[in-house]
């Protein structure tokens, strides 16, 4: 294994300058930055492999195809699922949820039954339910935080004999903590519901293991983890998939067609119309390697020992608040926090000047922004990349944005 | 940029002042102007009488350059006719998109004239722009 320490060194974007000051990326929970090894990768498929898979008998489609297939069969070892059925290659998380939502959600619920999700949840794990549910006329109910950012007590019986559907986040983008997996997944298959995962939070930073979580759907983002941005990882269980049809319609997920009618392709091939976007399957492969070759136990250890480092200093600053679970231990490499009376995007713009990029505004969770009576925040996220120092300087420009704002203190 | 060159005084000041910031006893059109990928919200009210913008105020939550762009908005607005004022609103806009760049024909603008910088970057101009599209919407009803 590698030393995570100088897993910075293979990152070209950290050696960029942003007004006049050295880049420093604490943006890693919106997209992840792409090591060499995993750009050499995509660049050499691109000029010297580049087909289009399943396409053809000639070598580059079948090179393609090879490449193609050899991600799938990574990613199954990736996430210990069973084996190629249960992985269906998409563009995002977002996409995979769709897929979920139109393909199952909207097969398979009706008036009456429930779908149950937290308040935390991405728009991507909630609006697709707001629209399962108006169109099914099932019921989106949801499961509510105390302060702290863990389920109250209680919530959890909301999953009931009436519950289809249960949904939520590995871990949240804004919280940076992780829900109660294995208890509300327990609860939910003890009463017959469905269980997706929501991972794109989760996968980049821990080790992921589908046999051992036992949710029925899982979905992922390869651009969260240092491959490109536009391919993501739907997984689902074999015999859950196999009931479903298809989500897009097209060339390579058909079996026989004629002028009416037409006979549909296998799994996985099923949920993959048109040509797919083989070159960041290329990447996601490349960037699997890449984490292992440090070990995602390490990465997930190393990001405590980030946390547990800026947290303490973060909440040592006056007017500063931290959104949720201030124990270290509970945080995985994202920090949401506000700054009294002054508004997230003023202090990204400020943390910019200084070449600090973080993220500010709702993440794409306005019911939790709404349930906190917190509009919008800022929110740093870590990754291996990070250094101490990039805290460091991080937590300095920090401390003078209500200066630069014209508050006294 | 220097970010005391992006947050003036001049902008401080109007973030801070409250003197815009309230609801209007009465009015007669209200607009509600959202940034969704940013979450500023603003409600825009004015109350027109015989073509006259007599009142305006504005509420709602956004950063500094977005307040700071509604209360100024709002002082040169205010007395304006509604020609008038869509006008300005155009000139504003113009000078955000760096169609109208001559000093002494923005200076109608006023104080407004210190979010000229806005125009430099891509990720603020949306939030200095928000209360001048609302009020476009509300002068056209």
């Amino acid at each position: 294994m590698r030393p995570i320490s100088e897993a910075y060194k293979d990152f070209p974007i950290l050696k960029r300058e942003h007004n006049g000051h050295r880049l420093i990326y604490l943006d890693s929970g919106a997209t992840a930055q792409i090591p060499q090894m995993v750009a050499d990768r995509v660049v050499n498929h691109m000029l010297y492999h580049n087909g289009n898979p399943h396409r053809g008998s000639h070598i580059l489609a079948i090179e393609a195809s090879e490449a193609y297939e050899n991600a799938r069969e990574r990613v199954v070892e990736f996430i210990n699922a069973r084996e190629r059925e249960e992985i269906i290659f998409t563009r995002n998380s977002t996409e995979s949820m769709n897929l979920i939502a139109y393909s199952y959600g909207l097969n398979n619920l009706q008036a009456g039954d429930k779908i149950v999700i937290t308040v935390a949840e991405h728009h991507a794990n909630l609006v697709t339910w707001q629209f399962v549910a108006n169109k099914t006329g099932a019921t989106l109910e949801y499961m509510y935080l105390d302060e702290s950012g863990h389920l109250k007590d209680g919530e959890i019986n909301k999953i009931d004999e009436y519950t289809k559907i249960v949904a939520f986040a590995h871990v949240s983008n804004v919280l940076g903590m992780e829900f109660p997996v294995k208890e509300l997944t327990d609860k939910a298959h003890s009463v017959g519901a469905v269980v997706v995962l929501d991972g794109a939070q989760s996968t980049p930073h821990m080790k992921v293991d589908m046999q051992e979580l036992d949710c029925d759907f899982f979905v992922f983002s390869g651009h969260k983890m240092c491959a490109s941005q536009g391919i993501g990882v739907l997984y689902g269980k074999r015999a859950l998939l196999e009931a479903m049809p298809p989500f897009l319609l097209g060339g390579d997920m058909i079996e026989y067609v004629k002028e009416q009618t037409t006979t549909f392709n296998e799994l996985p091939y099923k949920f993959e119309a048109g040509t797919p976007n083989a070159d960041g399957a290329v990447a996601l492969h490349a960037a699997m390697d890449y984490l292992d070759s440090f070990g995602m136990d390490a990465i997930e250890a190393y990001e405590e020992e980030l946390v547990a480092y800026v947290l303490p200093k973060l909440m040592d600053i006056p007017h500063v608040h931290v959104i949720g679970s201030t124990n270290a231990k509970e945080k995985h490499g994202v920090i949401a926090f506000t700054v009294d009376d002054v508004h997230p995007h003023d202090v990204a713009t400020i943390l910019d000047s200084k070449g600090i990029c973080v993220r500010s505004g709702h993440h794409c969770a306005q019911p939790l922004g709404a349930f906190y009576k917190v509009a919008a925040s800022t929110r740093l996220s870590m990754y291996l990349y990070t250094r101490k120092e990039d805290l460091d300087a991080f937590l300095d420009v920090l401390k003078t944005v209500r200066t630069v704002m014209g508050f006294e203190d | 940029m220097e970010m005391d060159q992006l947050y003036t005084e001049l902008i401080l000041e109007h973030n801070q002042d409250k003197r815009n910031k309230r609801e209007l006893a009465k009015f007669t059109t209200s607009e509600h102007g959202h940034n969704p990928s940013c979450g500023d919200d603003l409600t825009l009210q004015i109350d027109v009488e015989d073509g006259i913008v007599k009142d305006a105020a504005y509420t709602g939550s956004g950063c500094a350059i977005s307040q700071a762009s509604a209360s100024m908005m709002i002082d040169i607005v205010k007395g304006k006719s509604v020609e008038e004022a869509l006008r300005l609103v155009e000139l504003f806009l113009g000078m955000i998109k760096k169609d109208v760049t001559d000093e002494a024909e923005l200076e109608e603008l006023e104080d407004a004239m210190a979010l000229q910088n806005i125009s430099n970057m891509p990720a603020r101009v949306k939030c200095a722009v928000l209360a001048w599209h609302t009020l476009k919407e509300a002068l056209k009803k």
